[in-house]
């Protein structure tokens, strides 16, 4: 591995690694926040239960996300030290907002965690919901930064020097709402689907039906919206890109030659030598609709674009194939829960309503991690789009490739204790949770 | 706008030092406790630091941010130069981070916990150390930016007696951070008699190591000397810190634990402010000579406005709330205490 692919690889692993973590952070204090409500208002223990028992999962993976956030932060430079140097002065505004962000939701966190029995009920409620909008602005404002690696604004680069920078302008780029917002829809998408499915399975199971039936109840309810709204937002997004970053869609539809009534292409396999792809189905027309409302005009394919500026098209195409996949999936399961609600109240008792939604628990994450894959493959060979190419921005210092392997043994690591730890937790969930009303007001712990 | 950013990035430094100092100590402090008194250590440590934990490792993102986004010419010589110690820190980060966190949220009491807490004191350990040697290499003029070999650009670049001694010097304050805080947290006068030992022993393990801290600056050539004594502000911090460490021992006597965490934070305030102000604004000291500085090699004019008007605006909605959060549990301690912890 040469020392230019390991600092790809190693960004790759530890974004992929993050974004994870950062989802949940993002989400899950909005899910407890619910509980914690129906709690105040209704009185029913079970709901204080699902609060706690939630809390205790976000600390473990908030604690990993903080660290794993305050590695990036150093890997940019670690890596990247060329981009970091022109870059940093004119993407730095949302991070340094997001700084406030970040400390806003640590300090909250303490509170919500640590705040049982000591404060005001509704001054602790709020402070739960202040993680949750804090971390989705922190979200949202990271991703801003991303956005404007695509699609670059708020400075003019003439003769290799970065002049007249403005660093709000850079915040608001093009791809900042866009991103921001299928981003967001994303986390609520996929962490939603991952709880309802873990506590579907202890349905299924028969284990705590009560507390696991209401858990899976308040998660699936929101993964079920956001996936329903997902496929919006992503249109909005695969116009963006097909504005600002031609070659990325070209790659993600794996589209190698211009012609009018462009058609989507489902499924596939790009051959990038021959500049064809086989056995795809093909729709006429589809793409031009989707990109130009009209059936007839012509989608730029990578042939008009410079062959030492195409993106890897396959990795992308597929990557690109698999979230529109599991999007669709995931849209299809939204609206049968909502049928589930309104008419078939029974369903949810039914085997293989809850298996379904048992075999989705991964998809989202999975969908996530292929969108930006989608994104960050798609923009290659550049690092900032159009201004600096990713090869140029790499370290100097040799034998990155044992820091890749470092890093990759460390999050191998905690992705296996963080696994055994929720596993312990949910196991322990009948001993420290079934009730028996009358010690729980003596439960000051956690 | 640029002195406010400077003033911030250095106060941001100082309270990473002092809190999340504070923080690591706990786990060096648990390093040298016999086995029987560990748990109790634990306890009251984790009383005092859990709700706070997140907040105080804040002050390291709020610092490198704004090296990269303020200053990133140094930001990215310093993460080329310094790559091995800065990654052999964030390991440490990212094991004393997660260690403590899993210790505490493991729904089951079992042999895990003792992998936990070996992690975390050994990790604890190393992160400061290495913070003391990242700090100690960029004034110590050994990254060299002309080097043309490997061990030259990235391994003699921060591994020196100088450096080295700076990240025990580091380590020790932190340990003694620590244990003094705990003076003050512990309810019971065994642990506290216990504490107070550990802190005289730390005490002792900073002034060690500060001496050869200057035995290793002048075998390697570097004026530290000359720059803590060679002007007024310099010789006035060093007088007032050993001032305030006289007093410190005269209340801990007596038993008064806001005055002594006050005073003692007070010394780590002055440290830096020796080690910092005479070669100000100068950030980076190379081996040619050159220096950057945070003057000379600050980022676009408008970056360097916004990230300030940033951490303006900022620091009026945290502040507020850091405060009244450490206040609160501060105040209602009465209650932790009682807590179990887990
Ligand atoms: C639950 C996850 C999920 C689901 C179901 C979808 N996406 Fe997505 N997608 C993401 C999660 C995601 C993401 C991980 O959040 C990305 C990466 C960058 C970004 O902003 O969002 C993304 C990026 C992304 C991009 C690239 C944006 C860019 O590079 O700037 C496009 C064009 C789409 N998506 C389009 C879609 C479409 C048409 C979907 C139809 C079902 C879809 N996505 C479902
Ligand atoms: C799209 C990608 C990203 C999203 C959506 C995201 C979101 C988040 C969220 C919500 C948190 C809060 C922690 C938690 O709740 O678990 C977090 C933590 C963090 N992230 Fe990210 N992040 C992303 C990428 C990055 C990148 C590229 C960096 C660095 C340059 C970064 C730096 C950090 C840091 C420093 C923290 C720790 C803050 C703390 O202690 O609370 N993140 N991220
Ligand atoms: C958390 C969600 C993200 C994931 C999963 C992700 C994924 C990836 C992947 C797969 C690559 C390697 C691409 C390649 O080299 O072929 C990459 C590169 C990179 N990403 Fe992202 N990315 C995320 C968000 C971000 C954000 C928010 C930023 C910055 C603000 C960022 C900055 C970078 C940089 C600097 C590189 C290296 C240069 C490059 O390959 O273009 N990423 N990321």
């Amino acid at each position: 591995m040469d020392n230019f692919m390991a600092a790809r690889s190693q960004m790759a692993l530890s974004l992929g690694f993050h974004i994870i973590f950062s989802c949940i952070g993002m989400v899950m204090p909005f899910f407890m926040a619910v509980s914690h409500f129906i709690w105040l208002k209704s009185g029913k223990p079970v709901y204080q239960n699902i609060t706690k028992a939630w809390s205790k999962g976000v600390a473990i993976f908030f604690a990993t996300g903080a660290v794993s956030g305050t590695v990036l932060s150093f890997e940019l430079g670690l890596l990247w030290p060329n981009f970091m140097k022109h870059a940093g002065p004119i993407f730095g505004m949302p991070f340094s907002l997001e700084g406030t962000a970040f400390f806003i939701e640590a300090i909250a966190l303490g509170f919500f965690l640590y705040g049982w029995n000591r404060f005001n009920r509704w001054f602790h409620w709020f402070t739960g919901i202040v993680v949750g909008i804090s971390g989705l602005m922190s979200g949202v404002l990271v991703v801003a930064a991303n956005a404007w690696m695509n699609t670059p604004t708020g400075f003019n680069y003439v003769n290799g020097t970065y002049l007249n920078i403005d660093p709000i302008k850079a915040m608001f780029n093009p791809a900042w709402f866009s991103q921001a917002l299928h981003m967001s829809i994303a986390a609520f998408a996929a962490t939603g689907f991952a709880v309802a499915g873990i506590h579907a399975l202890m349905v299924l199971r028969k284990r705590n039906v009560d507390f696991h039936l209401r858990s899976f109840k308040i998660a699936a309810i929101f993964g079920v919206i956001a996936a329903i709204l997902q496929p919006l937002s992503g249109d909005i997004s695969a116009k963006m890109v097909a504005k600002r970053q031609p070659a990325k869609l070209a790659a993600m539809e794996a589209h190698f030659v211009t012609r009018p009534a462009t058609p989507l292409l489902i499924g596939g396999i790009p051959d990038e030598k021959n500049k064809k792809v086989d056995h795809a189905i093909e729709l006429p027309g589809m793409l031009s609709f989707l990109i130009y409302d009209d059936f007839t005009t012509p989608v730029k394919g990578l042939d008009q674009i410079p062959e030492k500026d195409h993106p890897p098209v396959a990795v992308t195409h597929y990557a690109f194939q698999v979230m529109v996949a599991l999007g669709m999936m995931m849209m299809a399961l939204g609206i049968l829960y909502l049928i589930a609600i309104w008419k078939k109240k029974n369903w949810f008792e039914k085997g293989w309503f809850l298996k379904l939604f048992i075999a989705a628990t991964p998809i989202g994450f999975i969908a996530v991690e292929a969108g930006w894959t989608v994104t960050e493959v798609g923009r290659q060979p550049w690092i900032i789009q159009g201004v600096m190419r990713t090869a140029d921005a790499v370290t100097p210092m040799p034998g990155i490739h044992y820091s890749f392997y470092l890093f990759t043994a460390v999050y191998f690591t905690l992705s296996l204790v963080v696994i055994f730890l929720l596993y312990r937790q949910i196991k322990m969930v009948p001993f420290i949770y079934d009730v028996k009303p009358k010690t729980l007001h003596q439960d000051q712990s956690l | 706008m640029i002195y406010v950013v400077i003033v911030f990035l250095w106060v941001a430094l100082l309270l990473y030092l002092v809190m999340g100092g504070a923080d690591f100590g706990a786990g060096i402090i648990e390093l040298f406790t016999s086995s029987p008194n560990k748990s109790r250590t634990r306890r009251v440590m984790y009383n005092a630091i859990g709700p706070i934990w997140e907040a105080n490792h804040m002050w390291l993102i709020i610092a490198i941010v704004i090296l990269f986004v303020g200053f990133p010419v140094i930001y990215a010589t310093m993460s080329t130069y310094l790559h091995i110690p800065l990654t052999i820190m964030l390991m440490g980060i990212i094991a004393r981070g997660t260690a403590l966190t899993f210790r505490n949220y493991d729904a089951v009491n079992d042999n895990m916990q003792k992998v936990y807490n070996k992690i975390f004191v050994y990790s604890s350990f190393i992160t400061p150390l290495f913070l003391g040697i990242i700090a100690g290499s960029t004034v110590s003029g050994r990254v060299d930016p002309d080097a043309t070999n490997f061990l030259d650009a990235y391994i003699y670049s921060w591994l020196n007696w100088f450096s080295v001694a700076i990240g025990f010097f580091t380590t020790s304050l932190c340990g003694y951070l620590a244990a003094v805080y705990l003076i003050g947290e512990s309810t019971e006068d065994l642990e506290r008699r216990s504490f107070i030992r550990k802190a005289r022993l730390m005490n002792v393990a900073a002034v060690l190591s500060g001496i050869a801290v200057f035995i290793a600056s002048i075998s390697e050539k570097i004026p530290l000397i000359q720059w803590v004594f060679g002007n007024i502000i310099g010789i006035a911090a060093v007088a007032l810190a050993t001032i305030s460490l006289v007093l410190m021992w005269m209340f801990i006597a007596k038993g008064k634990r806001y005055i002594i965490r006050v005073l003692a934070g007070f010394q780590v305030t002055m440290i830096l402010l020796t080690t910092t102000y005479k070669h100000y604004p100068n950030i980076i000291i190379l081996k040619n000579g050159k220096y950057l500085s945070l003057i000379g090699n600050r980022g676009a004019d408008k970056a360097i406005e916004a990230l300030g008007i940033a951490l303006l605006v900022g620091s009026v909605f945290i502040l507020p709330a850091l405060v009244y959060l450490i206040w609160s549990f501060q105040k209602k301690k009465g209650v932790a205490n009682n807590e179990s912890y887990h």
